[in-house]
């Protein structure tokens, strides 16, 4: 087999790009962000145009997980009803750290139109959010904003997850 | 036995009763496949089901409390999110509701358009369908070509209401707005290329297909009997063999007037009902060719005249003073339908969706009742699942075509 | 004094009713004679109180007892092989019963019947589960909304409803908003009740602005850092609404005509 090899000491120099830990680390974070297929309600249904073809979210390092443990972001896609959170909860509580939360649509944000008995009145009283998506559904241009937003706020961070300051109480 | 306490939370996903050797799975109410927000406790003898429990709700948000809380003209939007997928279907099925309990009926040219939408919504939610089931099955292409066609068929609705999902495109007593220049040409080439994907892309990909074929025949068997025990309407009643349509049998719209076959198939499974889905599309291609003339020959009022009840149009309103109180009277305190009650089924794409609608003469309505198709289509499931195997589960979900919109309300 | 609401009856009223308004009815015909319709009516016989067709389906009233004997009869008599729908309508403040409703369907003949009968608060009704399968769902779900109790049901639990639930939501009784039940129930549930504190009440106000929060809420025409404190020691004031919202129309003025002399 033939060897490639390279004389970096004649050639250009050494192949050295020189970075932060910080910044390498977020790159690969924000690059990758596979978030839990977590459809809820209709929201879930623009999810999937956003997945499917004409919108296409796999180029933008977007994979749908159907489990939490293999998630970074969790994407709240619709109406979420007083039985259904204790659920939510516990997927959130399932997924690895460092994870991220967008909220999508207005139900998943204050409750939305659903202002009655069996509607949580936004998803931020159980899980804290990151990325609030307005919209009644929002097109999924706009998800895919709110993604890149999220990398943009990935890209702000510190890789050290502790050393972030949570703009959300940690509950439990 | 499990203690659960806060940090240990009872885990139902696995429960082994060593006594009579069956295991107790959960499915959901967040699965990949279970489209939506389906739990499934199911009792499992080795692969085998025999016991299946569908446990709803997890999407209960209280739609028909919020009915009697909100005008008649309110609570048109919150229909949109029952069967999310085919929103015009909804707001039609409530807004016929009310025009029988009130005695109106929409101007021709409102009924074209109607029927319009709803045949595209029709094709919107088969296309859905065919998507969803055949992810679920394993066929992944299907589902990114199938949304391809499903993105222009949104264009042309987004084109006539400015929404994707949620359209609120019909209106109690017609619709808002009249079709958009170039739509219906755009709208002919959508029914083209409908029929030309269908034949060359979906059936190449499925119906021949081995793996589809031995997935979906014989998996899901409903008698003619049992499917009209359960409640089953829709395509899941045709798919057993019962010829019934609303559209036909108790024509609404322009329905009477129209030349369209009722696909019937007496297979009973999986398989002869994603053959309906597919010939229902071409029927509904059909029926939109169809109304263009139908369109072009009708006189452009678009709601009808009932100045007790409906807004007078807005030319009316800003000129004549007599149509601004009315308007006024109606924004502010809603339209006040007489005393009675009334029932009106609807053939949407997954069934017999049908308001109960009692009245007692305020602006609000005392009980509103919505038959949803998927309810009783997933009641089933506790009946048809038993003695699959557990992969034929996912097989069974999908062809029911259930949507927790209008499951849970 | 805090104004009296009528805790029977918490459906939203319209906030105007003309006096003298009287609301008109939907036409009821009379069963022809002949018709399909009319052989359903004599093959109930004397089960049949009131009959009578409104907008093109038959409406029957019965007694609350013979519900499974009266929809046993359209099913093997009839032809009526399909129940579409049923549930209940609250008329506890009114008349301290509830109205059942079964909406049957017949394929062959392409008619709908509605059979109705009225019970009172706390009484059970018979379950038309051995006959349609389809009540199976829609009777548990009755069960859920209204608490009405039926007989015989092979599984008889909350539906919609997580199993924990405290009041059958459709009731006119139950606010919209839901009970101090409903209002904690995820909090409760989850974190435990001692974290009621820390998470705070819902905000049932859809158009509630903070106007110091300076997390949720972005400023026109200037930008402050998040999460500051701008609020320099002032305390939010609630949102006063106007007053001419909440006048009440429908109390009776002074000055009526009945009472002049």
């Amino acid at each position: 087999m033939a060897q490639h090899q390279v004389n970096y000491a004649s050639a250009a120099g050494l192949p050295i790009a020189l970075t932060s830990v910080d910044k390498l680390v977020n790159w690969g974070r924000s690059n990758s962000l596979w978030p839990l297929t977590y459809g809820l309600a209709c929201c879930a249904i623009e999810m999937m145009a956003s997945g499917a073809s004409r919108y296409d979210f796999d180029r933008m390092g977007t994979i749908f997980r159907a489990s939490p443990r293999q998630a970074d972001v969790m994407i709240l896609a619709g109406t979420l009803s007083k039985k259904h959170s204790e659920f939510a909860r516990r997927l959130y509580d399932q997924m690895t750290e460092p994870k991220w939360v967008i909220s999508m649509g207005s139900c998943a944000n204050t409750g939305g139109m659903f202002n009655t008995y069996a509607t949580v009145q936004g998803v931020d009283r159980i899980i804290p959010v990151d990325i609030y998506l307005p919209g009644c559904a929002p097109r999924p241009e706009t998800l895919q904003y709110a993604l890149m937003m999220l990398q943009k706020k990935i890209r702000r961070e510190s890789a050290n997850m502790n050393n972030n300051t949570k703009q959300n109480l940690r509950l439990v | 036995m499990q203690q659960p306490n806060k940090l240990t939370p009872f885990f139902e996903n696995l429960n082994f009763e060593r006594d009579d050797n069956t295991m107790v799975i959960n499915f959901g109410p967040q699965h990949p496949s279970a489209h939506g927000q389906l739990r499934l406790v199911l009792e499992l003898e080795g692969e085998q089901v025999v016991k299946a429990y569908p446990d709803i709700g997890y999407l209960h948000r209280g739609i028909e409390k919020m009915a009697e809380n909100m005008t008649y003209n309110e609570f048109l939007p919150t229909t949109d999110r029952l069967d999310y997928i085919a929103s015009t279907s909804n707001n039609y099925a409530y807004a016929l509701a009310v025009e029988k309990l009130l005695g109106i009926e929409a101007p021709r040219r409102a009924q074209v358009i109607r029927t319009m939408l709803l045949e595209l919504n029709r094709i919107i939610s088969h296309l859905f369908f065919i998507a969803t089931h055949a992810l679920d099955v394993g066929a992944m292409s299907v589902f990114l070509y199938a949304f391809r066609e499903r993105e222009f068929a949104m264009d042309l609705m987004e084109d006539y209401c400015g929404a994707r999902l949620t359209h609120s495109a019909v209106r109690i007593g017609g619709v808002p707005l009249d079709l958009p220049n170039g739509w219906i040409e755009n709208m002919l080439s959508f029914c083209d290329k409908v029929e030309h994907e269908l034949e060359h892309t979906y059936e190449a990909l499925l119906t021949e297909n081995r793996i589809w074929k031995m997935r979906l025949e014989d998996v899901g068997v409903i008698s003619a009997e049992d499917a009209l025990n359960w409640g089953c309407t829709g395509p899941m009643l045709r798919g057993s063999g019962v010829n019934w349509d609303i559209r036909k049998e108790e024509p609404y719209e322009l329905y009477s007037e129209l030349d369209f076959d009722i696909p019937v198939s007496d297979r009973c499974d999986s398989y002869g009902r994603y053959r309906l889905y597919m010939e229902e599309m071409r029927q509904s291609a059909r029926i939109l060719r169809q109304l263009v003339p139908m369109y072009k020959k009708s006189e452009p009022q678009l709601m009808a005249h009932a100045p007790k009840y409906i807004s007078a149009p807005k030319e009316e309103i800003m000129t004549q003073n007599y149509a601004l109180m009315q308007h006024f009277v109606l924004v502010t305190q809603g339209m006040r339908p007489p005393k009675g009650e009334v029932y009106v089924p609807t053939e949407s794409p997954k069934g017999e969706l049908g308001f109960y609608i009692k009245s007692e003469g305020e602006p609000y309505a005392y009980r509103l009742k919505c038959r949803a198709p998927s309810f009783f289509h997933t009641g089933l499931l506790q009946e048809i699942l038993v003695g699959t195997y557990i992969a034929d589960v996912v097989t069974i979900i999908g062809s029911t075509n259930i949507v927790f919109g209008e499951v849970d309300r | 004094m805090r104004k009296y609401t009528p805790k029977e009856n918490v459906q939203k009223k319209s906030y105007y009713t003309d006096r003298y308004w009287v609301a008109p009815r939907v036409p009821r015909e009379e069963v022809e004679a002949g018709s399909h319709f009319a052989d359903v009516v004599k093959a109930l016989g004397r089960k049949a109180k009131e009959s009578y067709v409104e907008v093109g389906q038959l409406v029957v009233h019965i007694k609350a007892t013979e519900n499974f004997e009266v929809i046993k009869t359209l099913k093997e008599e009839c032809g009526y092989t399909q129940c579409s729908e049923q549930s209940a309508v609250d008329y506890l403040a009114q008349d301290g019963e509830f109205e059942l409703f079964w909406q049957l369907l017949n394929v062959n003949e392409a008619k709908r019947v509605r059979v109705v009968t009225r019970i009172k608060e706390n009484e059970a009704i018979e379950s038309i589960e051995p006959l349609f399968k389809s009540a199976n769902f829609a009777e548990r779900e009755m069960f859920d909304m209204f608490g009405i109790k039926v007989n015989n049901h092979p599984f008889l639990k909350r539906i919609l409803m997580p199993d924990d639930w405290e009041g059958h939501p459709l009731l006119k009784t139950y606010p919209l908003h839901g009970d101090e039940f409903a209002a904690w129930y995820e909090v409760d549930k989850i974190f435990g009740k001692e974290y009621r504190d820390v998470i705070g009440p819902e905000n049932r106000d859809p158009a509630r602005i903070d106007r110091y929060d300076t997390k949720r809420f972005s400023r026109v025409g200037y930008e402050v850092p998040f999460g500051e404190d701008i609020s320099g020691g002032e305390t939010e004031n609630p949102i006063e609404y106007s007053e001419t919202v909440l006048v009440d129309y429908n109390k009776e003025s002074g000055k009526q005509l009945g009472h002049r002399r």
